[in-house]
């Protein structure tokens, strides 16, 4: 009840930390402590957010990357829930893969860009590959680790109460692996869109990630700074997003016990 | 209806190099409370597993005639279903929705969980979600009920109240009971009969008979008694002992 209070008044505190960070990057900007050519003031960057507000670029730059994060991260969450769910039941195909997307996990998607390029030229579809790149193999992992925690004690339940096997799939399998699998969401859309940036960087032609490169080549910090910005705050809203999911009461309980 | 629906009929089994069962034959008569108790690991709950014919002995004969319900050690509730979603898992088979819901209704009633329906397990008490698990098993058409130390994750006084509550249910719902248990007070509270088991490969060791009806009270003298000749039947207690309390008592 307590934290419930607390958390009611303590809505207001993330916005007066930014208030004081944005306080400190003003005077920091006034003193001079480097030239305003690489360190753009608060007000400069405000002027160039509307700038790039008025011209389209900024929204058009939203929409790329977000469609691009959406397409990449929707194939990764509908091709590798089904793969971890596979994988989780059956024992020998877990032995036989599990290695195998251990390595690809580890191996960090910005590797691929070169052959990303190569194989599908510059624009959404490498990116969108990068993207699925990043997110399918932690979701996969994700969903193995979720179904072999399930309780045998659920399947026998099932089993009594006469479930078929479509039934055990979505009436128990699905409903407990979700407050798992949905905290790898939160993780992996996290990951894909710091993975959106640096693709469009090299491979895109639009998009926030080419929007700063492009502010970088024209010596515009101003817009680079509004690019970090929209990135951060929209990576913030998708993990509030995701967040929501765990709100459901046939969810919470994966996160109250 | 079979008057003996529960039988294994020289029966053997053995995990590995493990003999559990060695030509161990059992009868249960309709309506009757067994329980089952023995040291640990003596194959309580594999017994249970052979009935509910989750596990096949490797000779002998299993007979179990009529529907199975079980009530697992652990929680076993569905989590991300609410009360009243759970105890309908045990009414599926019912056609008729209003059948179904007046049933739900009055299993509710009778763990006095009305007000809780709607309740995730989560957010209830282990003594309710323990009722929740029993009407689960109870409502709709089963006969047998199977029960696997349902209320050895409870503490003492809530596991006093559960024994009432059971006795009250199977009054209203009376069914075929196996409750496997090592608390030999429970036992002696609950059941007709007393199985008690040997140490591997289990063998009945004796049987104990309680004409008396329930709720038992846990010092009812006769409950007591039973409880002394277990104990002593088990190597827990000096033979003889039971006499000596029951002459004070």
């Amino acid at each position: 009840m307590t934290e419930e209070k607390i958390s009611s008044r303590a809505r207001i505190l993330p916005f007066v930390v930014v208030l004081v960070a944005l306080l400190i990057w003003a005077a920091l900007a006034r003193f001079r402590l480097f030239p305003e050519s690489v360190f753009p003031s608060p007000a400069a960057v405000a002027r160039g957010f509307v700038e790039e507000l008025r011209n389209g670029r900024l929204v058009d730059d939203v929409v790329a990357s977000l469609f691009r994060v959406t397409t990449g991260f929707a194939l990764a969450v509908f091709t590798g829930i089904p793969a971890g769910l596979w994988l989780g039941h059956h024992a020998r195909a877990r032995t036989a893969f599990l290695p195998v997307v251990n390595f690809f996990r580890s191996l960090s998607p910005l590797a691929w860009i070169p052959f990303a390029i190569l194989w599908f030229g510059i624009g959404d579809l490498p990116t969108v590959f990068l993207i699925f790149m990043a997110s399918f193999f932690p979701v996969v992992l994700a969903t193995v680790a979720a179904v072999a925690s399930i309780p045998s004690v659920y399947f026998r339940v099932a089993r009594d109460y006469g479930f078929s096997n479509n039934e055990v799939l979505t009436k128990v399998t699905l409903p407990a692996i979700a407050p798992q699998v949905i905290t790898s969401l939160r993780v992996t859309a996290g990951l894909a869109w710091l993975v959106v940036v640096a693709a469009e960087m090299i491979a895109g032609r639009a998009g926030l990630g080419f929007a700063i490169w492009d502010a970088r080549n024209g010596l515009r910090m101003d817009l680079l700074v509004c690019g970090m910005i929209v990135i951060g705050v929209i990576g913030v809203v998708i993990d509030r997003v995701l967040l929501q999911l765990t709100r459901i009461s046939s969810i919470r309980w994966g996160y109250e016990r | 209806m079979n008057d003996k629906p529960l039988r294994l009929e020289d029966v053997s089994l053995s995990f590995g190099a493990v003999d559990v069962f060695r030509h161990l034959s059992l009868e249960v008569t309709d309506g009757e409370f067994v329980a089952v108790v023995g040291p640990s690991g003596c194959g309580k709950t594999t017994l249970l597993n052979l009935f509910s014919k989750f596990l096949k002995p490797e000779t002998g004969r299993v007979e179990c005639a009529g529907r199975v319900r079980m009530v697992y050690q652990h929680d076993s509730l569905f989590p991300w279903l609410t009360v009243a979603e759970n105890i309908s898992l045990g009414l599926r088979d019912l056609g008729n929705d209003s059948e179904r819901a007046r049933q739900l209704e009055e299993i509710t009633h009778l763990i006095g969980l009305e007000e809780f329906a709607n309740h995730y397990p989560h957010q209830l008490s282990g003594g309710m979600r323990q009722r929740v698990e029993l009407a689960r098993a109870l409502v709709g058409d089963t006969d047998i009920l199977l029960l696997d130390e349902p209320f050895s994750s409870l503490d003492y006084l809530t596991r006093l109240r559960m024994r009432n509550e059971l006795a009250r249910m199977l009054d209203q719902l009376p069914r075929t009971v196996v409750l496997v248990t090592h608390d030999i007070e429970e036992s002696a509270q609950l059941a007709d009969r007393i199985i008690v088991l040997s140490e591997r490969p289990a063998r009945i060791c004796c049987e104990f008979h309680l004409n008396i009806a329930r709720p038992r009270e846990p010092t009812h003298p006769r409950v007591v008694e039973t409880v002394h000749k277990i104990l002593a039947e088990m190597g827990l207690e000096r033979k003889g002992s039971a006499a000596l309390s029951s002459l004070v008592s």
